[in-house]
């Protein structure tokens, strides 16, 4: 039940809430900025400016009503695909993970891996042009073949925390994996 | 090792009574069918057991005990766990719960444990075990709830057909469980109207769930399918008479889309009146996706007719139909006239010009008095082309593809002309090329060759060169108009057999499946902690993960005899540069091509 203040690969604020719902459960969630008020205002007033300008010289209402549209669509596809409020890891022992995304309209998605075909949770570092990432993943398995990574799923990939809070969830989720 | 017991949400607030299941092999786990209540007699459990074993193929035991105690029933706790020593099993599970609590509390027996004697020091041992297993019973044990009717009915993707092959792994833990679900349905018949000796609660336990138009549907299905197979096996036979079989007939009917959509009408209709019922979930999704989109289409077809059909709209279509195509011979030969002269501004070579333009114009004569012939039958040919459309939209569109090729079958003769003189010309250019330069094709080789020519040979191919190089404009400037001509139609014509396509192999049944009953096409699972009291152990709330709607397209879209473009974007240019025929569209048929 902490609540640290992280930050995610950029610098902006995020923060990290663990729990644990007993010996072989455990929910982590980290949670992102939401929609700042600030930025729909100067997008919605800069679109209508440009479409008042088009109107002044056009003289055609149709801009007009266009713009609205074009800034409600807008608007409602990225709260509703774009932008993620937060994203949970359950790591339910001797049974799976569950990764899940929930996004600012309240819309969620989910993913399930069960624990056959599970190999490990890591930390990988990527190089991306000037900097060093560090991200958690899930190393899967082919049930056939257990000595072999068959592919990789990152987690936490909107939100990207920095590597105090991937420690963090690290060591959590080893501990329930060793268990089992 | 932890435990983990799938129970169903319907025995929540069943009566005490025993658990009946099946226990997952190679994964440490229990999923719960049903609870058989108190008072029963163990024989006749093992009897109903067996029973129901052998009709569904499921290795149901009896788990263990359920005991939820309401007021008098104080003795049943002690009862309950003396029958283990009746049912004979690995593991004995005791389950628990108290009125007014939500969490769950398991024991586990093992075996060894019932055949110690009842001794004070091995009940001390037994005593001290238990509390053992009290004091890490949260952690040895996981309750997974679920909702059976959903579990029952839901199909995991992708899909594994039940193959039992040795070699492979066994299928994952929770595909075992839906599958054990699914296939214990005649466990679920027993509901508590039947008299028998037994009393059980499961999902369908208030009472057995059918629907009235479902039954008579099915009823009334099978005299229609031996109809349908009937009126199959006689057009069948007409199809197979000899006198269709003759090479021209057969060329023209697999060129023609109204034949090549209406035998794929009757493969699809062979499939429905099969008098099988269709084993798998595949093909009976394959079966209702077909006869869905069958009647959507026929639907779609009476519709059109009833609007083609009233207030004489196949006049006007006639009326308008001999005018527009003198329009359109107006335009082209208006479009050649203005080829014959000076183009744009280009300076065409005047003989070959006229020859070129009047032989086009010629042809387009002769067009042009065949539809004056064919008017007065217009609109008998429309009336009775449009009554086509009540087999299906598919049908009045594959006949509008086809009129339309007909009725533009000039168009495609001037650009087979022209192509055809064009790449004559760019071949023999090629070659004289090659020849100015002193170089000659290999064909053995494929490659280009130095070759040295006498004087003759030089003389003569230069002055061919020359000709054709002068010459090459004029044909090209015909070729570029009439390829354009002719991509004009085959897009309109791609554009209608694209519908078609799309009519035909969309899985309208999947999709609204998906949409109004989205746990039957699952996924995966996704879990949700409840929350529970502390000191019981880990209940979680299993629901279905529906399946996302372009994975349902993909994977249940019927397989058409779709036409797709052939070349890509690189190749198609390269050929109309060239000056080759191109058939953008390619039909995927068996056996002609």
């Amino acid at each position: 039940m902490e609540d640290e203040t992280y930050t995610d690969i950029n610098g902006k604020a995020i923060s990290l809430d663990c729990q644990s719902h007993s010996g072989l459960c455990r929910e982590f969630t980290v949670s992102s900025a939401k929609v700042s008020i600030g930025k729909v205002m100067v997008y919605t007033c800069s679109v209508w400016l440009f479409a008042y300008a088009v109107f002044f010289f056009t003289q055609n209402t149709a801009v007009l009503s266009c713009a609205i549209l074009i800034t409600l669509v807008g608007m409602m596809f990225h709260i509703h695909f774009v932008k993620v409020d937060h994203e949970s890891l359950l790591v339910i022992g001797s049974l799976g993970i569950q990764v899940s995304s929930s996004y600012a309209s309240g819309r969620e998605t989910t993913t399930f891996i069960e624990m056959s075909r599970i190999k490990d949770i890591v930390i990988n570092e990527a190089i991306y042009m000037h900097q060093i990432i560090y991200y958690l993943c899930v190393l899967l398995k082919d049930p056939s073949e257990p000595n072999a990574v068959s592919s990789v799923v990152p987690l936490f990939q909107n939100s990207k925390p920095r590597l105090n809070c991937l420690v963090k969830v690290y060591k959590s989720c080893q501990e329930i994996l060793s268990k089992c | 090792m932890v435990l983990k017991i799938f129970f169903p949400q319907c025995c929540n607030r069943a009566d005490s009574g025993l658990l009946v299941g099946r226990w997952i092999s190679g994964h440490d786990s229990a999923v719960v069918l049903a609870v058989i209540h108190y008072p029963f007699i163990p024989g006749q459990v093992k009897q109903y057991i067996q029973q129901m074993q052998a009709q569904s193929g499921v290795e149901l035991s009896v788990l263990g005990s359920w005991s939820l105690p309401k007021e008098g029933q104080e003795g049943m706790e002690s009862f309950l766990r003396d029958l283990s020593t009746i049912f004979p099993q690995e593991r004995w599970l005791q389950i628990k719960r108290q009125m007014g609590k939500t969490g769950f509390t398991c024991e586990i027996l093992n075996r060894d444990q019932n055949d110690q004697h009842d001794d004070s020091d091995n009940k001390k041992k037994q005593e001290k075990k238990k509390e053992e297993e009290e004091g890490e019973e949260e952690e040895k044990v996981i309750f997974v709830h679920y909702e059976q009717r959903k579990v029952m009915l839901s199909q995991l993707h992708p899909i594994e057909n039940g193959v039992p092959d040795p070699k492979t792994e066994p299928p994952s833990e929770l595909r075992q469980v839906f599958q054990t679900v699914a296939r214990s349905q005649p466990l679920f018949f027993l509901d508590r109207y039947d008299d028998g000796p037994l009393k059980s609660t499961h999902w369908q336990s208030e009472g057995r769930e059918a629907s009235i138009i479902m039954e008579l549907l099915k009823q009334a299905s099978v005299p229609l399918c031996l109809l349908i197979s009937w009126l199959l096996s006689v057009w069948t036979w007409i199809c197979n008479v000899r006198i269709f079989s003759l090479y021209p007939l057969r060329f023209l009917s697999s060129k023609l889309s109204t034949c090549v959509q209406l035998s794929y009408r009757t493969e699809h209709l062979r499939t429905l009146s099969s008098a099988k019922p269709a084993t798998g979930h595949t093909e009976f999704m394959r079966k209702s996706n077909i006869l869905v989109s069958f009647l959507i289409d026929v639907a779609l077809g009476l519709l059109l007719i009833s609007w083609l059909y009233r207030d004489d709209h196949i006049r006007m279509l006639a009326n308008t139909l001999v005018p527009a195509a003198d329009h359109v011979a107006k335009e082209l030969e208006e479009l050649l006239q203005w080829l014959m002269g000076a183009p744009a501004g280009l300076k065409m070579n005047r003989a070959l010009d006229q020859v070129l333009g009047r032989f086009f114009l010629y042809h387009i004569h002769l067009w042009i008095s065949y539809i004056h012939l064919m008017s007065p039958f217009i609109e008998g040919i429309l009336w009775y082309g449009g009554l086509s459309a009540c087999l299906g939209l598919t049908f009045a569109l594959s006949l509008l593809s086809d009129m339309v090729a007909l009725l533009t079958f000039h168009i495609y003769c001037f650009y087979v002309y022209g192509a055809r003189l064009y790449c004559l010309k760019i071949y023999g250019l090629s070659s004289l090329w090659r020849l100015f330069r002193g170089k000659k094709w290999n064909v053995l080789r494929q490659r280009v060759d130095s070759c040295s020519y006498d004087l003759d040979q030089l003389f003569i191919g230069t002055l061919l060169f020359t000709i054709l190089l002068f010459l090459l404009p004029t044909t090209a400037l015909y070729y570029l108009v009439f390829t354009l001509l002719r991509l004009g139609v085959v897009l309109f014509q791609g554009i209608l057999h694209l519908s078609v396509d799309f009519i035909n192999s969309f899985p309208l049944f999947a999709m609204g499946l998906r949409i109004c009953r989205s746990y039957r096409l699952g996924e995966g699972v996704k879990f949700r902690v409840l929350c529970e009291e502390p000191g019981t152990a880990l209940h979680l709330l299993m629901e279905i993960n529906p399946l996302k709607c372009s994975t349902v397209v993909q994977t249940y879209r019927t397989p058409t005899y779709s036409c797709y473009p052939k070349d890509s974007w690189a190749a198609l240019i390269k050929k109309l540069f060239v000056g080759e025929l191109i058939y953008p569209w390619r039909h995927k048929s068996t056996k002609t091509d």
